[in-house]
C-alpha cells in the first residue's frame, strides 16, 4: 500500500480579478520513496505540499477527489483530527530557517514543543529526545544550541534544527519545500545528505519540492515536473535525460553543464497548450 | 496618539552592545530634557508679561525697576540666565505660584497623584480590553469582530474627548445617577482617610475604609473609562497591526505544521513575538494619558496636574505653567525613552 | 475620454499623469466609506463658503428673551444658546473657523517637516545629525501641554493656536520625508539626473519633493482629525478663538455650564466636530489605500 494517494487535487484563490487556479487537478501517489516535484516559481509545487497538510489559508480553496494517508481519507477528518496528522504523520521543512523558526523562542523550546505536542512524556524525556535529535543532524554542541535563539545560529545549522524539529515526532512522510534554496551552496549538500540519511533510516516517504533539477535528480527516485498547476511529466530520476516533454527538455537545456559547455544557454520556451493538456 | 508608530527605527546608535545602547539612550534623554528646558525658558522669556513689573508694580521708578531687574538676574546675558534657570530646576525650584502662593513644586507634588491614579486606571482598562480586541480582530480579519474593532478605533480617533466626557456626565450622572459627579470625592467624605500616597483609592484601601473607597470609585469610574476608551482605541489598533504581521510570518506555518492548536499558535507563537512591541506601545499610551488627561480633568474638575496647569494658565501664573510643563514633559520623555529601552532589553533579536 | 485616460500607452506625460489620477480615482470611488468622508468634507466647504447666505440668523445677534430654547423651536432649528443666539447659524459660521485652522496647520506643519526632512536626508552628515536630533527632541515633547504653554506665552487667539499646533505637529513629517529621501537619494535615476548636471536644489525640489508628496498627503489627511480635535480642545479651554466669534470648541465650553438642563447647547457643536474629524479619518483611510497601498491595514 502506498503512503499517500492524491487524486485530482485543485487549489484555487478567489481574488478581485476572478478565480486564480494555482493547482489544477494533479494526481500522484507516494510510497517509501523519495519523490521530487520540480517546477518554476508559480507552478503550484509549494501549494501542493501545503494543500496536503490542509494549510492553505482563506481565500485559498482546496478540492480533491481523494487525499489518502496510508489508506485513511484525510478530507473526512475534522480540524482536531487533522492536527494529529500534522507533525505526527506528515511533516514539512520550509525554505528559510531565518523565517521558519520562531525568533523569540529558544531552539530547545521549539524542538521539545514539537515532541510534546504528540507524545505523552515528561519535559525531561523531551529534552533528552531533543538532544539526541540534534546530534542526529550532526550538531556538535547540542547543549549550547538548545539554549540559543534562532538568529544566533547559521543558516545551515538552522535548517538542520528545522529537520530535527520536524522529525522528532517520527512522522511517516516529510515534505521538504525548497529546503536548501536559502542556504549557502557550500552547505546545501551537507544538509541534504543528513536529511536523506534520516529519511532512509526511518523508512519514510519524502516529497522534495525544488526548482533545481540537478539536485532533485541526485536525491530522488522519481520526479514530477509541474507547469502552471499541472503535472506535465513523471519519470525516474535516473532516466531524466530521456524525458520527452518539451518543457522538461527546456529545463534541462537551460542548465549550464561543465562537460558540454555552450556559448549561450537556452531560454525556456513556454507553450500555453502545456497548461491545458495534462 | 498615532504619532507613536513613527518612533520605531531611529538610526542605529554608534555604540555597540546593550550597555552602550543604554548609555546612548540616557544621552539622548539628557539632550531631550535639556531641549525641553530650553523651550520652557524661551517661553518664559518671550511671554508678553514682564516679570519685573509683576514684582515691583506698574508705578515703580526706573531705579527701583532696574534694581529689581538685576535682583531677578535679568540683566545677565541669555546663556547665563539659562544656566541659572537650569540650576534652579535641578534643585526643584520652579518659583512661587501666584495663584496658591506656595512653591510650584509643592503644588505639583500635591496634584500629581490624582493624575497618576486616573491615568493608571485608564491605561489598565485600555490594555485589558484593547489587547484581546486587537488580537481577535487580527485573527478573524474581515469578520464582524474586526469591523467592531475598526469602528471602536475610528470613533476613538474622531471623538473630542471633552465632549464625550460631558455627554457621559449628562447621561450617567445627570440622568441615570449611576456614578458620582465631578471631583474626586463627595464633600462629605473629604479628608476622612489620611493621605499616604495621594491616590485616594490606594489611601482608602490602606486605611481599610471601604465606604470612602466606594465613593472615590464612583467618582473615578467615568473619567477613567473615558481615558480607557481612548487608550483602548489606540492599543487595539496597534495590537491588530502587529498581530497581522506576526500571523503572516513563516514560523506560524511551522507551528501549524507541528500540529498545534490554533489557540496555541495565536497566543503562544504569535503573541510572544509581539509582546515587546506591545509593551512599548502601552508605555507610550500611558505617557500620552498622563499628558493628555488635561481636558478630561477639566471636565470632571479632577484636581490633577492638567487641571492645575490650565487654571494657572488662565490666571497668567507663569511659574506654575512652566513648572508643570517641565514636570509633565520630563515624565513624558522618560516614559518615551523607557519604551525604547524596554525594546532593547526584552527582544532577543535586539540583544 | 475614458479610453484615452486608461490607455496603456499614453502619448504624453500629461496623459500618463491624468491617467494615473483617473485610475486612482476609480479605486477610491469603490471605497464607500471614503466617499462618505469626501462628501461630508465637500458639504463642509460649501457651508463655509456660503455661510452668509445659508445661515438663517446673524450668529452674533443676541436675544435674551429667546435664550436656551430647545431644538426644534420655530426659527431656531437647533435651538439657542445662553445669550439667545441661533445655534445653527453659529455652527455654520463656525465651519469657517474650523476650515481656517485646518488649512493653516496643513500648510505650515508638512511644509516645515518636508523642508527639514529632505534637507537632512539629502545633505547627510552633520546636517542630518543636528536636524534629526532637533526633530527627535520635538517628537518626544508632550504635545498638548506644550501647545498650552505656547499659547500661554503668545496669548490666546486663533493664529497663536495654529502656531502652537503646527510647532508640535511637524516632526513626524520630517521623519517621514527623511526616510523617503534616503531611499530616493541613492536610486539610479537620481544619479542619472545628477550626471546631467542638476544641482541639489533642483534635485530636491523637482525630483524628491514630488515623490514624497503622496505619503505626505495621506499622513496629513489622517492627522487632520487630530488637528481639529486639538484646535477644538484649545478653543474649549478658552485659548483658541475668542468670544463672541463662533468656534465649535468654544461653543461646547459655553454650553458646559448648562449641560444638565439644556443638553443641546454643548451636544450639537460636539457632534459637528465629531462628524468632521470622522470624515477626515475615513478620507485618509481611503486615500492611503489608493496612494500608499503597501502600508495598508494598519493605523
Amino acid at each position: 500500500m502506498s503512503l499517500l494517494d492524491v487524486e485530482n487535487l485543485r487549489v484555487s484563490f478567489d481574488t478581485s480579478q476572478g478565480v486564480v487556479e494555482a493547482v489544477r487537478g494533479i494526481s500522484f501517489s507516494l510510497g517509501q520513496e523519495r519523490l521530487g516535484i520540480v517546477g518554476e516559481s508559480g507552478s503550484g509545487k509549494s501549494m501542493t505540499g501545503r494543500a496536503i497538510l490542509r494549510l492553505v489559508r482563506p481565500p485559498g480553496r482546496v478540492e480533491a477527489d481523494r487525499i489518502a494517508l496510508e489508506g485513511q481519507d484525510l478530507q473526512s477528518l475534522g480540524e482536531r483530527q487533522m492536527r494529529k496528522v500534522r507533525g505526527r504523520r506528515i511533516s514539512m521543512v520550509m525554505q528559510d530557517p531565518k523565517f521558519s523558526l520562531n525568533p523569540v523562542m529558544t531552539v530547545g523550546e521549539q524542538i521539545m514543543e514539537a515532541y510534546l505536542l504528540h507524545a505523552r512524556d515528561s519535559r525531561r524525556a523531551a529534552r533528552r529526545k531533543a538532544l539526541e535529535m540534534l546530534e542526529a543532524v550532526a550538531i556538535r554542541d547540542p547543549e549550547r544550541v538548545m539554549k540559543a535563539y534562532p538568529h544566533e545560529v547559521s543558516g545551515g545549522m538552522g535548517q538542520r534544527i528545522m529537520i530535527a524539529m520536524m522529525l522528532i515526532p517520527d512522522p511517516r512522510i516529510l515534505i521538504a519545500d525548497e529546503p536548501t534554496s536559502a542556504l549557502d551552496v557550500s552547505v546545501q549538500r551537507k544538509v541534504l545528505s543528513i536529511m536523506d540519511g534520516l529519511v532512509r533510516d526511518r523508512g519514510m516517504g519524502l516529497i522534495f519540492i525544488s526548482h533545481d533539477l540537478n539536485l532533485v535528480s541526485e536525491f530522488c527516485d522519481r520526479v514530477l515536473i509541474m507547469y502552471a498547476g499541472r503535472i506535465v511529466e513523471t519519470c525516474d530520476a535516473a532516466r531524466l535525460h530521456e524525458a520527452r516533454h518539451p518543457y522538461t527538455r527546456g529545463l534541462l537545456n537551460s542548465l549550464p553543464r561543465l562537460d558540454a559547455p555552450r556559448a549561450r544557454l537556452e531560454v525556456l520556451a513556454r507553450d500555453p497548450a502545456w497548461a491545458e493538456g495534462g | 496618539m498615532p504619532q507613536a508608530a513613527t518612533r520605531r527605527g531611529r538610526p542605529a546608535a554608534p555604540l555597540a552592545g546593550l550597555p552602550g545602547r543604554v548609555l546612548a539612550t540616557l544621552g539622548s534623554l539628557a539632550v531631550t530634557v535639556l531641549g525641553l528646558l530650553f523651550v520652557t525658558f524661551f517661553i518664559g522669556r518671550v511671554m508678553p508679561i514682564d516679570p519685573v513689573l509683576a514684582v515691583v508694580g506698574e508705578r515703580a521708578s526706573p531705579e527701583v525697576y532696574a534694581d529689581a531687574r538685576a535682583a531677578l538676574g535679568l540683566d545677565e546675558p541669555i546663556p547665563v540666565q539659562f544656566w541659572y534657570y537650569l540650576r534652579e530646576v535641578a534643585q526643584g525650584d520652579f518659583g512661587m505660584s501666584l495663584l496658591t502662593a506656595r512653591p510650584v513644586i509643592d503644588d505639583i507634588a500635591r496634584v500629581f497623584p490624582a493624575t497618576l491614579e486616573l491615568a493608571t486606571l485608564g491605561v489598565l482598562a485600555g490594555v485589558v480590553l484593547g489587547v484581546p480586541l486587537g488580537v481577535l480582530a487580527a485573527v478573524n480579519r474581515g469578520s464582524w469582530i474586526d469591523q467592531i474593532a475598526r469602528l471602536v478605533a475610528l470613533v476613538g480617533y474622531s471623538m473630542p474627548i471633552f465632549w464625550l466626557g460631558l455627554i457621559g456626565l449628562l447621561v450617567f450622572y445627570g440622568i441615570l445617577g449611576w456614578v458620582g459627579g465631578p471631583g474626586r470625592l463627595d464633600v462629605f467624605y473629604d479628608g476622612l482617610v489620611p493621605t499616604v500616597t495621594g491616590m485616594i483609592l490606594v489611601d482608602a484601601a490602606l486605611a481599610g475604609d471601604w465606604t470612602v473607597f466606594g465613593n472615590a470609585f464612583s467618582h473615578i469610574v467615568l473619567p477613567a473609562s473615558l481615558l480607557g476608551y481612548f487608550s483602548m482605541a489606540y492599543i487595539s489598533r496597534m495590537t491588530r497591526s502587529f498581530m497581522l504581521e506576526a500571523l503572516s510570518a513563516e514560523y506560524i506555518t511551522t507551528a501549524r505544521v507541528k500540529g498545534m492548536s490554533e489557540w496555541r499558535v495565536v497566543w503562544v507563537h504569535a503573541f510572544r513575538n509581539i509582546r515587546v512591541q506591545l509593551l512599548t506601545v502601552i508605555v507610550l499610551s500611558y505617557a500620552n494619558l498622563l499628558e493628555g488627561s488635561v481636558l478630561t480633568e477639566i471636565i470632571f474638575s479632577w484636581p490633577g496636574i492638567g487641571y492645575y496647569i490650565t487654571n494657572a494658565l488662565l490666571a497668567a501664573d507663569m511659574n506654575a505653567v512652566l513648572g508643570g510643563t517641565v514636570v509633565v514633559g520630563t515624565i513624558f520623555i522618560v516614559l518615551n525613552m523607557l519604551s525604547d529601552l524596554l525594546y532593547k532589553f526584552f527582544d532577543p533579536r535586539a540583544r | 475620454m475614458r479610453a484615452w485616460l486608461l490607455s496603456d500607452a499614453p502619448a504624453s506625460r500629461r496623459q500618463a499623469r491624468l491617467g494615473r489620477l483617473y485610475a486612482g480615482w476609480l479605486t477610491f470611488r469603490g471605497n464607500t466609506l471614503a466617499m462618505v468622508g469626501l462628501a461630508i468634507l465637500a458639504a463642509l466647504v460649501l457651508c463655509a463658503a456660503a455661510a452668509p447666505w445659508i445661515a438663517p440668523q446673524d450668529p452674533y445677534a443676541q436675544d435674551l428673551a429667546m435664550r436656551l430654547k430647545p431644538i426644534g423651536t420655530p426659527g431656531h432649528l437647533l435651538g439657542t444658546d445662553s445669550l439667545g443666539r441661533d445655534i445653527l447659524s453659529r455652527l455654520i459660521w463656525g465651519s469657517r473657523t474650523t476650515l481656517y485652522i485646518v488649512t493653516l496647520v496643513a500648510l505650515i506643519a508638512p511644509v516645515v517637516g518636508l523642508l527639514v526632512g529632505t534637507v537632512a536626508g539629502y545633505a547627510g552628515g552633520v546636517w542630518d545629525a543636528v536636524l534629526m536630533r532637533i526633530t527627535d527632541i520635538f517628537l518626544a515633547f508632550p504635545r498638548l501641554v506644550l501647545a498650552l504653554a505656547f499659547v500661554a506665552a503668545l496669548g490666546a487667539g486663533i493664529e497663536n493656536a495654529v502656531l502652537a499646533i503646527s510647532l508640535t505637529a511637524w516632526p513626524p513629517y520630517a521623519r517621514m520625508a527623511r526616510a523617503e529621501t534616503l531611499t530616493i537619494r541613492n536610486s539610479d535615476f537620481i544619479s542619472a539626473i545628477r550626471l546631467q548636471g542638476a544641482g541639489p536644489v533642483r534635485i530636491i525640489t523637482q525630483h524628491i519633493w514630488p515623490l514624497c508628496l503622496s505619503s505626505l498627503i495621506v499622513r496629513v489627511t489622517l492627522d487632520m482629525a487630530g488637528i481639529i480635535l486639538a484646535a477644538a480642545g484649545l478653543g474649549f479651554l478658552g485659548l483658541g478663538a475668542q468670544p463672541p466669534s463662533p468656534e465649535w470648541g468654544a461653543m461646547i465650553s459655553e454650553g458646559r455650564r448648562f449641560i444638565l438642563d439644556h443638553w443641546w447647547v454643548a451636544t450639537v457643536p460636539g457632534l459637528a466636530i465629531f462628524t468632521v474629524s470622522l470624515a477626515f479619518n475615513l478620507l485618509g483611510d481611503g486615500l492611503r489605500d489608493v496612494l500608499d497601498p503597501k502600508s495598508g491595514g494598519s493605523k
